[in-house]
């Protein structure tokens, strides 16, 4: 215990807090890396989608073709960033088809192509940041130093319209990439972030920014941390925090910010850092009738229903009808309105008794819609959801 | 003198990438890791302050370095260690636990022999840092080198 010269070969009093192997989490990263590498998110030009009409059909269709890949290679970065293991030598070819076998993206584009009704910008968009990733991942094989490509987004559209579900893909792509070391997906709103008193706002959000590290963190109604009107708000602290991490500890987690389309542009408005640090936004657009229509047969099938050969124009009526209402929702209004359908077929079934079949526990027939409010006439309802 | 407790003592400190591994380990196993600091070296001190309280519910060892290091940036003449608790038995037990942090120089013990009945002999250990209050223990010869 009181032997001074049992003291380690190898330096034992080498590890002070200014050891130089050490990263400066808490301090800014130099300069040079600091500017985030932009792909010139807003031009899709795949060539598929028209910019207005979004061009969207069924699922299957339309489908934006391999053209995504070539042209959005990074623009090489000066520092930063590390090699590969084993690099390989200036003349070698690398197997692109391969790479993107291996990586199992496709699977994860598939998935979101037969998930998600319509979408096709949106599709359009995270196709093409798989092949930027993915050519960066190549890149980085050759030893190429270049900067990791920003990979925060922000997600803006009505509520109903799959947000959360692409950014769930999101994490599942970004985890096969390699750019998400766990690819776990935190989904938290104002209320995970900020703080009730004095003091209580930074541990809330570095706890929530721990639980996100590795996989990607996404911040659903984000405007709601800014409230223009009360410039006091603790929101303001969790944005320093937050955009403090973003920059900082760019390789450990990504950031999502979502929310309706207007009331987010007030908030990049309101907080520059922020909108400077979102190399990418993907707008989502509304259903248009037909989507809406596609994604309520896609439910029914789901869940062992259809729909009766009169019901069909009925629910188009009803989903006209439905999206002039206020409070309208996109896929979650038809998911509520299929809700209800059920449990007026049920009520249906009951009231008439005797005996029923197979036919008639899975057919919705048009008085199971007919029953609505929205049919009713222009009650003003003060509820949150209408059916 | 250099103290040397726990889990990896008879290695050399450990790097950020080697301690990255360590936490990586760790929440494998899901143990839950939490980190101390103090700055009273003797090896009978078992009840080091707590930085936070153990971090649950962690995916990454990236979030844990970052508390590490916001740690050390606030107790830079302290000594910081990781502890992991597996609780799996029941009850808290520490699986893993080593310093990320030691304060330089290390002035290290006296020894004092106190002479009592039948020439029997009681031996305290006693670090020098001691001598001083908490919080200045260290302070003047990590500012100074």
């Amino acid at each position: 215990m009181s032997d001074p010269k049992k003291s380690d070969p190898n330096g034992p009093y080498s590890d002070s807090s200014d050891a130089p192997a050490r990263p400066s989490f808490a301090m800014g990263r130099s300069g040079a890396e600091s500017v985030p590498t932009k792909p010139d998110p807003m031009k899709p030009d795949a060539g598929t989608s028209k910019a207005t009409d979004y061009g969207r059909q069924s699922s299957s269709t339309a489908r934006p073709t391999r053209a995504g890949i070539a042209p959005s290679a990074p623009a090489a970065g000066t520092s930063g960033g590390s090699g590969e293991a084993e690099q390989l030598p200036p003349g070698a070819q690398v197997d692109l088809s391969a790479a993107q076998a291996d990586s199992g993206i496709e699977e994860v584009l598939t998935g979101l192509d037969d998930e998600l009704v319509g979408l096709d910008m949106v599709k359009t968009r995270i196709r093409e940041l798989a092949a930027l990733l993915l050519i960066d991942v190549q890149r980085r094989r050759f030893g190429l130093k270049g900067n990791r490509p920003s990979l925060h987004m922000s997600f803006t559209g009505s509520p109903g319209t799959g947000k959360t579900t692409v950014a769930l893909r999101m994490a599942d792509l970004l985890h096969r990439l390699g750019y998400s070391r766990k690819g776990h997906l935190i989904t938290v709103t104002r209320d995970d972030l900020v703080g009730q008193y004095v003091g209580h706002t930074a541990p809330k959000t570095k706890d929530v920014l721990k639980r996100a590290m590795g996989g990607v963190l996404f911040i659903d109604e984000a405007y709601y941390l800014y409230k223009v009107e009360n410039e006091r708000d603790y929101g303001q602290e969790s944005i320093e925090i937050l955009l403090q991490v973003m920059e900082n500890n760019r390789d450990d987690l990504v950031v999502v910010l979502a929310g309706y389309a207007d009331r987010m542009d007030t908030f990049f408005a309101a907080n520059p850092g922020f909108g400077s640090r979102i190399a990418h936004h993907i707008d989502f657009p509304d259903y248009t009738i037909d989507e809406l229509f596609v994604i309520a047969e896609k439910m029914l099938e789901r869940d062992g229903y259809r729909f009766d050969e009169e019901t069909v124009p009925v629910f188009r009526e009803y989903l006209e009808r439905r999206m002039v209402r206020p409070r309208f929702a996109n896929a979650r209004s038809v998911r509520n309105a299929i809700e209800r359908a059920r449990l007026r077929h049920a009520n249906r079934l009951i009231a008439a008794g005797g005996q029923v079949g197979l036919d008639d526990l899975v057919t919705l027939k048009p008085e199971d819609f007919l029953g609505s409010r929205v049919f009713a006439g222009e009650g003003p309802e003060p509820g949150d959801e209408e059916d | 003198m250099r103290i040397t407790q726990g889990t990896f003592s008879y290695l050399p400190d450990f790097t950020d990438d080697e301690i990255t591994k360590q936490i990586e380990y760790c929440l494998e196993n899901g143990w839950p890791l939490s980190i101390e600091f103090t700055d009273d070296p003797h090896p009978r001190n078992i009840y080091w302050e707590m930085w936070g309280l153990p971090m649950f519910d962690l995916a990454d060892a990236a979030g844990v370095l970052m508390e590490v290091n916001a740690c050390r940036k606030a107790h830079p003449d302290c000594y910081v260690k990781l502890n992991a608790y597996d609780a799996s038995l029941g009850r808290q037990t520490t699986a893993l636990s080593f310093i990320v942090q030691r304060p330089e120089p290390e002035p290290g013990f006296r020894l004092d022999r106190q002479e009592d009945h039948d020439r029997v002999i009681r031996y305290t250990t006693r670090a020098y840092v001691v001598d001083r209050p908490t919080g200045e223990r260290y302070r003047g010869e990590s500012n100074g080198s």
